[in-house]
């Protein structure tokens, strides 16, 4: 754990800042599976309760012109990156003003315009994209890189290796500045990664690709900030992929479905919670003196509101129109013949 | 014009597209220093250099999708697939990502990514190297499929693909790469979703594509012979399909035989023959008939590789069929 006599006065207003938007995460989800429960959300819905300070940590520091992808559990994510919450959460209601149009939904929300590419629902299908993408920015010379999160259950499929693997290789020529970030909350839906991976230091799978790792304590912000503000700068410098395991709890079902979680006692999510993210800051904030019952107080109710906001936007706003089913299936074709 | 082979008429294209936008890469197994399993890269690596001239491990699945996320962010990479069957390892980048990322995500980004390499059986390849994919392909929306038959259309169709905005699986066939034709000279380009009337002719619309447009021409010369007239289609893309030609053919000769090299249950000549009997169901003389691959994984031997793949005489007999001739 970070000493909080060594953090710089940028580094406790930033967290002042992110411990808000974890807080306003939180919040998010705990609306979110409300309108579920209420039918006016369908399809599935993954709330990233109890990882804020995994995306917190590393979108602070990530840079206005970078990008990052994501798997289904995304909400926060662009929450963090600053896209309207009134706009996600149209999105998860299937409604005209969501970041998709209401095209894609929880698992799939995209705001390009700040770096996002998604949102994707097929495990470890995004790992190729963001490898091609890392290897694009660095194409067209520039210095921005490309965050490219993942489940601990994305490490066992074929979508991890082949890429990660490529990765690799187009790091030896500083053509792959990725940081592969494991969000581990140690479950893959409900099989656990002892069950699921032959090798539980999922940093160390890494070693087969000759791609730099290390594991980090997810549930401190601070350490999850230092180390990506770390790797961040190195990846950018060096060209070459880095990864990060980062262990974390998910204290929510995988998905609103799952009720029972026959997989885990409740102790185990009881104690998982004594280390809650938000409170873990919360505490290091406070005791650090940047923040006073009067600031989370202001805080909780900002988030609140915001959220309140957010809802009665998704809420009022149009549906699609019914002649957006066939639009953006494909692009303009310009000047060129058809 | 200039007589150039199907080979070179893609690899020349490619060279072109290259020179003229940066944002225009290559990937693949073995299409750099090994110049290509068919040659259609060779010497590309010399010319463009290691960045643009990518060679992948065998990781078709990881290469496809990583072609899909340099396409999001600008690029316009072009990837060959040793031979379509290989594509099914990457079944999920393409259906999944390629086709969808667009619609998902609200229309916030581009997919110029073009997936190129032979399709079809080649010749004694057995069961898994010998598949024809159009037809499951040409099924999601959000993929454009090009069939190219002949050397201007490989030219043509391929620039056009790797100047649109949106994915494309381009079903080159290794049969043809040696194949030669007139090329028009400079920025030549086909659209795509407009069929060619590569014959025509009075008594019967032979609806074809790719390797078989060949076949249902040689069938046609045969035909004449016999006083039969035939008119060939030839679709060059199957997604988008030109049913607007399809439908003035037959209004025309009120007769139907569509060509294809794949399995017959659920293949393109089914959908064409649908289209055929939604659209001009009164303009039928006779039933459409399909002329097909045998029903079988691709045999090895020899003899029996011939009876699966189908064959001018099948043609014939087919339209003899719709004319109730014998």
């Amino acid at each position: 754990m970070q000493r909080i006599e060594d953090l710089t006065r940028e580094e406790l207003a930033a967290a002042v800042e992110s411990y808000a938007k974890m807080v306003l995460a939180r919040r998010f989800e705990e609306a979110a599976e409300r309108a579920f429960r209420h039918g006016k959300i369908g399809g599935y819905l993954h709330v990233y309760s109890g990882q804020e300070a995994v995306a917190a940590g590393f979108l602070s520091v990530l840079r206005r012109d970078d990008i990052f992808f994501t798997a289904y559990r995304d909400h926060a994510h662009a929450l963090l990156r600053g896209t309207p919450p009134g706009a996600v959460m149209a999105e998860l209601y299937g409604k005209a003003t969501g970041v998709a149009k209401g095209k894609g939904g929880s698992m799939h929300l995209f705001d390009a315009s700040r770096g996002f590419y998604g949102g994707y629902g097929i495990v470890g299908g995004h790992i190729p994209l963001a490898t091609g993408a890392a290897y694009t920015l660095r194409y067209l010379d520039t210095d921005r890189i490309c965050l490219c999160f993942l489940g601990d259950g994305a490490m066992n499929s074929g979508s991890f290796h082949e890429p990660v693997n490529m990765a690799g290789l187009w790091g030896q020529d500083a053509m792959c500045p990725i940081v592969y970030i494991v969000e581990n909350n140690q479950y893959a839906m409900g099989t656990s990664v002892s069950r699921s991976s032959a090798a539980t230091n999922l940093a160390s799978r890494f070693a087969a690709y000759a791609i730099e790792h290390e594991r980090a304590d997810g549930m401190d912000y601070f350490t999850v900030r230092r180390v990506a503000s770390r790797v961040i700068s190195q990846v950018r410098e060096t060209g070459r992929p880095y990864a990060l395991e980062v262990l974390t709890y998910r204290f929510a079902g995988h998905g609103a479905a799952d009720l029972f979680q026959p997989y885990r006692n409740k102790e185990e999510v009881t104690q998982a919670r004594t280390r809650d993210p938000i409170t873990v800051l919360e505490d290091r904030l406070r005791a650090a003196g940047v923040l006073t019952d009067a600031d989370v107080e202001r805080i909780h109710s900002d988030a609140e509101q915001t959220v309140e906001g957010a809802v009665r936007f998704a809420d009022e706003s149009p549906e699609p129109a019914a002649d957006e089913l066939f639009k953006d299936v494909h692009g303009a074709w310009g000047t060129w013949p058809r | 014009m200039a007589e150039v082979t199907y080979r070179d008429a893609l690899r020349s294209t490619l060279i072109e597209e290259m020179e003229r936008d940066h944002a225009v890469v290559l990937m693949g197994e073995d299409i750099g220093v090994y110049q290509g399993t068919f040659r259609v890269t060779a010497d590309l690596l010399q010319r463009f250099g290691p960045k643009r001239v990518i060679d992948t491990p065998i990781s078709e699945l990881g290469f496809i999708g990583a072609a899909v996320g340099m396409a999001m962010l600008g690029l316009r990479p072009v990837v060959e697939v040793m031979t379509w069957n290989f594509s099914l390892l990457a079944f999920d980048q393409i259906i999944n990502n390629a086709a969808k990322i667009r619609y998902f995500s609200g229309g916030q980004v581009d997919l110029p990514v073009v997936i190129r390499g032979p399709n079809g059986a080649g010749v004694q390849l057995s069961a898994q190297h010998s598949q024809s994919l159009e037809a499951t392909y040409a099924h999601f929306p959000g993929l454009l499929v090009a069939a190219p038959a002949t050397p201007a259309e490989a030219k043509g169709l391929l620039r056009t693909a790797i100047r649109g905005n949106d994915p494309v699986v381009f079903l080159e066939n290794a049969a043809l790469y040696g194949m030669k034709g007139e090329v028009a000279d400079g920025e030549f380009a086909l659209p795509f979703g407009k069929a060619e009337v590569a014959r025509p002719g009075t008594d019967v619309t032979v609806v074809a594509y790719s390797r078989m447009v060949h076949l249902a021409l040689a069938a046609a010369g045969q035909l004449a012979g016999d006083g039969i007239n035939a008119e060939v289609i030839n679709l060059r893309t199957l997604r988008p399909l030109d049913t607007q030609t399809i439908i003035a053919s037959v209004t025309k000769t009120h007769r139907a035989v569509v060509v294809q090299e794949q399995w017959k249950p659920f293949g393109a000549a089914a959908e064409i023959a649908a289209r055929i009997y939604e659209e001009a169901f009164d303009e039928l003389d006779a039933p459409v008939e399909r002329v097909t691959g045998a029903d079988v994984p691709m045999p090895y031997a020899r003899n029996l590789e011939l009876l699966a793949v189908p064959h001018e005489g099948d043609i014939v007999k087919a339209v003899k069929k719709t004319l109730y001739r014998t």
